[in-house]
């Protein structure tokens, strides 16, 4: 069963969403939930099935699922909650979030305090402006890696590569493996972009050519993709006329970039870097809006996923932090909020053990005069706490009542009380 | 052999509210479509701008059906619940010089019937669109002109159609007439022929194809000319309204326009295509529309772009029926002496989207002129009920929905938060959407800034599973685009068997 209100909710259950949501609950925060889109935990790792994970958190070269289980484990041993198979539909500045999934239906949740770890996306074809058709056979590397290593198919049996990023590198390694002929990796670039181990292991090792200073001039086929015409370019990326080449194949993958995903920060009304794409962090990892944390490829794309990890659990421990200081204002602390015609309320909260001591005066001042008799009413969401009548309100004359000590109860479960000036 | 009153060949904007505007008569109709869906051709690559009407050159037939096209959208939007919006359209002058063309336009316009156009300052266009060219010296206001969502409109008023007793029959290619004493008899398709007494040539790009099979107009040429468009993201640009440059010798220019679906597009060139199916997108196209594009807003940036398109006119080379004007690029809407049974449609390009629905209902004036006995359906039903589009509901008609039924929680385009329950409903919806694209179109999934990168496997799998064929069977845009082709490890399989 899902609570109201959480200490700390945590959005993706990637590596730094998991590791965020270990730290927080370590850390004191007494129920956190990870609210992740897929049907499991651990996010991309999952379809990383290569190895080179860990070699920084765990001395050990483990595979992306053995990386992200280790931290699914220990996630679910300490009590972290999890919502899967739901998407986040909004945040609002003041942490409400909105949810859908196909099994836990509308969601709507409140947070103490949000660690945002939505990862990042892939730079499409449009981003890079490639010309030519638009046919069926262009993936990003993480679409094709999908399909080949959860859903278990091939999406192209004839491959060309555009960028020398990881996955790019990788998954002209795993297509390669999989019967699948790769053409080579082109790069427009006169330097490799990805990890030198990942282009000795994956290229190198299988004899996969890497063009430097290389991109695709147009992608040619009307149903399915049938060829590329690559074309060397110069240190400013101009095609050099005279170096067009046209590769046959049936499938063009990109690994042209990582693009930290942030709609939903914005929508929470958090500042974004136009420089790494993801939200401005100070050192706790906390965004520009208070008790709205952001760890992982969200803020800036990383090289290792150990880093990822070790930044969630900073803001996981953060937000835990956050939480508990938030935690206890609540408990402490009932806001009195200005109901109908009254302009203000002092004092504009009260300490709940105050009633225990005595009764609590409250003073106001009204918007509009009426000159019959009203009543002065303090309700609790609906139900009336006290009230006192008075001949006429008027603006020019304070207002004073007093919260007596028998309401003790009733206010020890308000989340807030309203005062208001109502006719007789 | 099945029989019909009417068979229409191309479901584009003009075939699908002809097929929709026959519906309403005691006919029987079949609409054949050559691809896997509706409306993918010129009618899905265009500006989706209806046209006010200043532009065509007075007493063609292009000005004429413009004008009673444009003044029909709102009730067809209105019956068939697809998104329209009559925002008005500008033309915008920078510097002194530009401003002369405006007051040619305007009275263009007027002789065109355009209602309630005007001409208004700089000041006043800056403060209705702020992020424009400071150097703006004024525009022509059109009232009337607006923007729709081309797809829906195209697919809804099949719908209507198919609710209304039309057939549609999609992968079906139109192959010849059955001609007999000079009176059309049926047509032959890869599927088959079938008998009729009127067929309606609506085949865009290649009516001059199909009206040379029944010896019609020889000496008509569709030339296509491409435009190249560029979409923009939402949270880089949205532009409020529909911004056309002064045009020129070299046409309408490169304009800057909202759309229904909330993005900025700009577009598009005119290029000669190397043919009928010549789509692709050229850098020097890019370049040009970035370049038209600036001239409105300066600070347009090409990194602002989420996706690109190219469109093909069906330029024709048709002379205006009105002899009295000189103009050789006319809209083709006629019945011609020979062979009887033949409505031609042809050069139907710009303003072809507007126009459409006062060509279909040409269509059946025509009939009725050559002798057509039409009798109204008495249970004829205009209203095609819309289905949900999730992102577009507030959260407290979200949440009602999911209750209602739970496939439209699971959100599978993250970034355009299309919902399962909208991919399933298309894809049993009157006319089903069976291709990856065709649901792209109805419900604008995989058209943010991932590009279908996260979607299009689990739309691959949905697709498979409710068609109920291998994911293998799922294309894009029909046969030969199909995304995967084997299970993987099947290598080893086949070693083990060789």
């Amino acid at each position: 069963m899902l609570k109201d209100k959480y200490d700390v909710i945590v959005i993706g259950a990637g590596p730094g969403g998991l590791a965020a949501a270990i730290a927080a609950k370590r850390q004191g925060a007494e129920d956190v939930l990870i609210i992740e889109r897929d049907q499991e935990l651990g996010g991309i790792l999952q379809q990383c099935i290569h190895n080179g994970f860990g070699l920084e958190v765990f001395k050990q070269d483990l595979p992306g699922p053995a990386y992200a289980q280790r931290y699914i484990n220990e996630a679910l041993s300490v009590g972290v909650e999890t919502l899967l198979d739901t998407m986040v539909l909004d945040i609002t500045p003041r942490r409400r979030i909105f949810a859908s999934g196909a099994r836990s239906g509308f969601v709507d949740l409140k947070a103490r305090a949000i660690v945002l770890s939505m990862g990042c996306r892939e730079r499409t074809r449009a981003q890079i402006r490639i010309p030519g058709m638009r046919p069926a056979g262009i993936f990003t590397a993480g679409t094709a890696q999908r399909w080949v290593n959860v859903e278990g198919f091939m999406p192209g049996k004839q491959f060309v590569v555009l960028g020398s990023g990881d996955i790019g590198m990788i998954m002209a390694r795993r297509l390669t493996l999989e019967g699948a002929r790769v053409e080579g990796v082109l790069e427009v670039m006169p330097f490799l972009t990805g990890l030198t181990r990942n282009y000795v292991q994956c290229l190198m090792d299988f004899d996969i050519p890497l063009h430097l200073s290389h991109t695709i001039k147009r992608v040619i086929g009307k149903n399915r993709v049938e060829a590329v015409e690559a074309v060397q370019v110069d240190e400013k990326w101009t095609p050099i006329p005279g170096t067009e080449v046209v590769m046959p194949c049936d499938t063009l993958l990109l690994s042209v970039g990582l693009i930290p995903e942030n709609e939903l920060s914005r929508k929470a009304g958090v500042q974004i870097d136009p420089i790494t794409g993801g939200p401005f962090v100070d050192d706790r990892f906390e965004t520009n809006v208070p008790g709205i944390f952001a760890a992982g490829n969200v803020v800036h794309v990383y090289d290792l996923v150990d880093w990822v990890s070790e930044a969630g659990r900073q803001a996981g421990v953060s937000a835990a932090r956050f939480a508990s200081i938030e935690r206890r204002k609540e408990d402490t602390h009932v806001p009195i909020k200005p109901g109908e015609n009254v302009r203000y309320v002092v004092p504009q909260t009260i300490d709940r053990e105050s009633l225990a001591e005595g009764n609590v005066r409250l003073q106001l001042r009204v918007r509009q005069p009426i000159e019959s008799s009203v009543w002065v009413e303090v309700r609790n969401n609906g139900n009336l706490v006290t009230r006192k009548g008075e001949l006429y309100a008027r603006p020019g004359e304070i207002i004073t009542l007093e919260i007596p000590m028998k309401a003790y109860d009733e206010v020890q479960l308000a989340d807030e009380l309203t005062i208001a000036i109502v006719k007789r | 052999m099945d029989k019909f009153d009417v068979i229409i060949i191309g479901g584009g904007i003009v075939g699908c509210l002809t097929a929709r505007t026959l519906s309403r008569y005691k006919l029987s109709v079949l609409l054949i479509e050559k691809e896997a869906d509706l409306g993918t051709g010129a009618s899905s690559a265009n500006s989706a701008i209806i046209h006010a009407g200043y532009d065509p050159l007075p007493g063609t037939l292009k000005a004429e059906l413009n004008v009673r096209g444009n003044a029909m959208w709102d009730v067809l939007s209105g019956e068939l619940g697809f998104d329209y919006n009559r925002s008005g359209d500008y033309v915008v002058a920078v510097g002194p010089q530009e401003l002369l063309s405006l007051e040619k336009l305007l009275d263009q316009g007027r002789r065109n019937g355009v209602p309630g156009m005007h001409i208004i300052s700089g000041e006043e266009m800056r403060s209705r669109e702020p992020a424009i060219n400071p150097q703006v010296s004024g525009a022509l206001w059109a009232p009337t002109g607006g923007f729709c969502d081309p797809f829906m409109a195209t697919i809804s008023a099949a719908e209507n159609a198919v609710q209304n007793q039309v057939k549609v029959l999609l992968g079906t290619q139109f192959l010849g007439f059955v001609i007999e004493n000079n009176q059309i008899l049926g047509i032959h398709t890869n599927r088959g022929d079938f008998a009729c007494r009127w067929v309606v040539n609506a085949a865009g790009l290649f009516a001059d194809e199909v009206m040379h099979q029944a010896g019609v107009r020889p000496e008509f040429h569709i030339t296509p000319r491409r435009g190249e468009y560029a979409v923009l993201d939402r949270a880089d640009i949205q532009v409020n309204n529909v911004l056309f440059p002064v045009p020129s010798e070299k046409g309408k220019g490169i304009l800057v326009t909202a759309t229904t679906h909330g993005n900025t597009i700009l577009g598009p060139n005119s290029v000669p295509a190397s043919g009928k199916e010549d789509t692709a997108i050229t850098s020097e196209g890019l370049a040009e529309i970035w370049e038209g594009a600036g001239k409105l807003f300066p600070g347009l940036r090409p990194t602002f772009t989420i996706a690109m398109f190219a469109g093909l006119r069906a330029t024709g080379n048709a002379s205006s029926p009105n002899r009295s004007i000189y103009y050789d690029h006319d809209f083709i809407v006629e019945i011609p002496d020979s062979p009887r049974g033949l409505v031609n449609l042809g050069g139907i390009e710009s303003p072809g989207l507007t126009s459409a629905p006062a060509i279909a209902q040409r269509v059946v004036e025509l009939m009725v002129s050559e002798g057509e006995k039409l009798q109204l359906k008495p249970d004829w039903n205009p209203i095609r009920p819309p289905r949900p589009h999730f992102r577009k509901l507030p959260l407290e008609e979200q949440k009602k929905l999911i209750d209602a039924d739970p496939r439209y929680g699971r959100v599978v385009c993250r970034c355009e938060m299309v919902t399962e329950g909208e991919i399933i409903a298309e894809i049993h919806a009157p006319i089903p959407a069976v291709t990856y694209d065709a649901i792209k179109r109805r419900t604008w999934l995989g058209t943010g800034r991932c590009l279908g990168s996260f979607d299009m496997p689990r739309v691959v799998d949905i697709l498979a599973r409710e068609l109920g064929v291998p994911v293998e069977q799922i294309t894009k845009r029909g046969p030969g685009s199909e995304f995967l082709f084997r299970p993987t490890k099947e290598m080893e399989a086949q070693h083990v068997e060789g």
